[in-house]
């Protein structure tokens, strides 16, 4: 019985000593070959990016210049003019967008990571819905911004595009926030009350003020984020090729004439789209380029944020 | 300093001390409300998105009723005006089906190769560079894919494809380069970021005992990938492809520019290589030369469906990646 199990043992060994050996080579092929074809996806995800900077700059680098920056566009086709416009726009627009957005996006995660003891139901459904306005399209979020601004003021105009976009930070910033007033140590926040502070004042000079740099790590995450979204600004603010007039009027913004001038038949208006394209992508990824730089030194996370 | 003195002083302080606690108490009860405030604001806004487009699409439904769902036909011309959104519910599905094809696997092996393959460094510099990625504009990626991409498209992977296996149906079309197939793949480039970002957290998160497991029971690195890493990961890779899908199916701007915008029947794909239309990229195109109210309201019933089909994905995906993240505290603990 004994010799029995032994040899068994044995056979099992030599069994795995065998396959081992047998298989060897061709395990580590297999492995060298997984590890090659991984790092082609790697490749392969890069050459977008590569190709994309590449030609921006390329094609657009030609169609900077000083009409390029600050005249409205001219005749369609003809070449002339510029984008100024368009950049007026977008800033504005961003700018407004930032001014609903922000204190909304920050106050949100405060309650998140502050207040949220007192009421978890409301924080868990605050947190779903927070990430369900994260996932819908914003073009959706712009029909919506149609219907309630737009149609009740009669016009399209800055301000239906700034609520558009504010509506696209908000979850951000908030996630963002929430995640960095965690990283505040409950050691200080207890130092605070022990001082005898109000929770207002813990929440607003030791909180919140602590971690003012994370915060704006959101804010301006979420500014590069919208500053390259059209769907949306197609529905609220339309368009133009006018200088902003007034609140209630149609403004442009970059993406938009992008989009504009890309749709053209003409080589000129192809042009000047890749000199916009070179103006957008360089707001977009200095801002998200110092972000990461800094936000690698604290140690903030964008998880599904990004 | 008398006693009567020092009462005195104790009785002021007393009462300013109340003072400022009852100031406090207001302060406290000021900011919780603005707290609570902003938090109902965005519970607000999704609200307002669904009411907006919900009334907004009345119309359409109660000329076409399920008609608007399963139709194929679009016409906007007055008196007969006639609107079925079915081609563009299959667009939509079709190339998202395409750019997830593509994307996930690219972004789980870009995901795993930069989590166990590569010194760490090396890694944070890589999925760095990907990330870039996410942070380009859309309608940079359609101007790319526009005026650069789609001929390579065309010249490099459709022409051979419809010459050598043009006799099937799914190869027929001669290839233009502006239609479903392309819209599709540059859909996944954009997507694998996003993907590859939330599977890199998955199987980060995986315990580092199971790994050191298979190790030590002789597993190449691929075999440690496959029997330790990818059975405990699937369903958080799910969920982070589902949050892809749900980008992919909302994507507009590109995928107006590049899929061809095919109207009606003609808009439902016959062959990889057909111009097509999603729900996004008709609402983009038609939106600001709606002709009457039936047509603003057939393409807001348009954005309704495409905010029920997304919000459902997405609500999976979040599902999904909760439960991961539920499963894995309990792992480490």
């Amino acid at each position: 019985m004994i010799k029995d199990t032994k040899n068994k043992d044995k056979d099992y060994k030599s069994i795995i000593q065998e396959h081992i050996t047998k298989n060897a080579p061709k395990r580590k092929a297999f492995n060298n070959f997984m590890t090659i074809l991984l790092f082609v996806f790697v490749i392969v995800a890069i050459i977008p990016l590569c190709s994309i900077l590449v030609e921006v700059f390329k094609n657009g680098f030609g169609a900077l210049s000083f009409d390029f920056l600050f005249k409205p566009p001219g005749s369609i086709g003809s070449g002339d003019g510029g984008i100024g416009p368009a950049i007026q726009g977008t800033l504005m627009v961003v700018g407004f967008a930032t001014l609903i957005g922000a204190p909304v996006g920050v106050l949100a995660g405060v309650f998140l990571s502050e207040y949220s003891g007192s009421s978890r139901l409301f924080a868990y459904f605050l947190r779903l819905f927070n990430d369900v306005l994260t996932g819908i399209p914003s073009i959706v979020i712009g029909i919506a911004g149609y219907i309630t601004i737009v149609l009740t003021l009669g016009s399209f105009s800055i301000l239906a595009g700034a609520f558009v976009l504010s509506i696209i930070m908000i979850p951000i910033i908030a996630r963002v926030s929430e995640e960095t007033l965690k990283l505040v140590p409950n050691t200080l926040r207890e130092a605070a009350y022990g001082l005898g502070l109000p929770k207002w004042k813990v929440v607003w000079h030791i909180v919140i003020m602590g971690s003012k740099s994370g915060i704006t790590t959101g804010i301006v995450l979420a500014i590069s984020r919208i500053a390259g979204e059209t769907a949306p600004l197609i529905m609220t603010i339309l368009g133009t090729s006018l200088f902003f007039s007034a609140f209630n009027s149609p403004v442009d913004a970059l993406p938009l004439r992008i989009w504009r001038l890309a749709s053209q038949p003409y080589p000129s208006a192809h042009e000047q789209g890749w000199g916009a394209a070179l103006l957008l992508i360089l707001l977009v990824l200095s801002l998200s380029i110092a972000l990461r730089m800094f936000a690698q030194k604290r140690s903030i996370t964008f998880k599904s944020v990004t | 300093m008398s006693l009567k003195d020092s009462k005195n002083t104790h009785a002021e302080l007393v009462k300013k001390l109340d003072l400022q606690s009852r100031k406090s108490i207001f302060g406290d009860n000021f900011f919780k409300a603005l707290v609570i405030g902003a938090s109902l604001y965005t519970l607000l806004m999704v609200a307002l998105v669904f009411f907006a487009l919900a009334e907004g699409s009345i119309p359409i439904f109660l000329k076409e009723g399920i008609n608007f769902v399963i139709g194929t036909d679009w016409n906007a011309v007055d008196g007969r005006e006639s609107f079925g959104a079915l081609p563009y519910i299959i667009g939509t599905l079709v190339s998202s089906v395409i750019a997830m094809a593509i994307a996930v696997p690219i972004s789980v092996g870009i995901a795993i190769f930069i989590t166990e393959m590569i010194p760490k460094k090396l890694g944070t510099v890589l999925s760095f560079v990907v990330e870039l990625l996410a942070a380009v504009p859309s309608i940079i990626y359609g101007l790319w894919a526009l005026f650069v991409f789609r001929f390579w498209i065309r010249d490099f992977i459709e022409e051979p494809l419809h010459n050598t296996l043009g006799d099937f149906s799914l190869f027929a079309r001669a290839p233009f380069g502006l239609d479903v197939f392309t819209a599709g793949i540059v859909l996944a480039i954009m997507i694998i970021p996003i993907i590859s970002a939330v599977s890199r957290e998955v199987i980060k998160a995986i315990p580092h005992s199971q790994k050191e497991a298979a190790y030590a029971l002789g597993a190449t690195r691929w075999e440690m990938v496959r029997t330790a890493i990818l059975p405990s990961a699937k369903t958080g890779l799910m969920g982070a492809s589902f949050l892809g899908l749900g980008r992919a199916i909302g994507e507009t701007m590109l995928v107006t520019l590049i899929i061809g915008n095919a109207i009606g029947l003609a808009a439902i794909p016959t062959s990889l290589f057909s111009q097509s239309q999603t729900l996004s990229s008709i609402i983009a195109n038609e939106f600001n030369e709606a002709s009457n109210d039936l047509h603003l309201s057939a393409l807001i019933g348009l954005g309704l469906v495409l905010f029920v089909i997304t919000i459902f994905i997405n609500v999976v995906a979040i599902y999904i990646i909760s439960k991961v993240s539920k499963s894995y505290s309990n792992l480490r603990e």
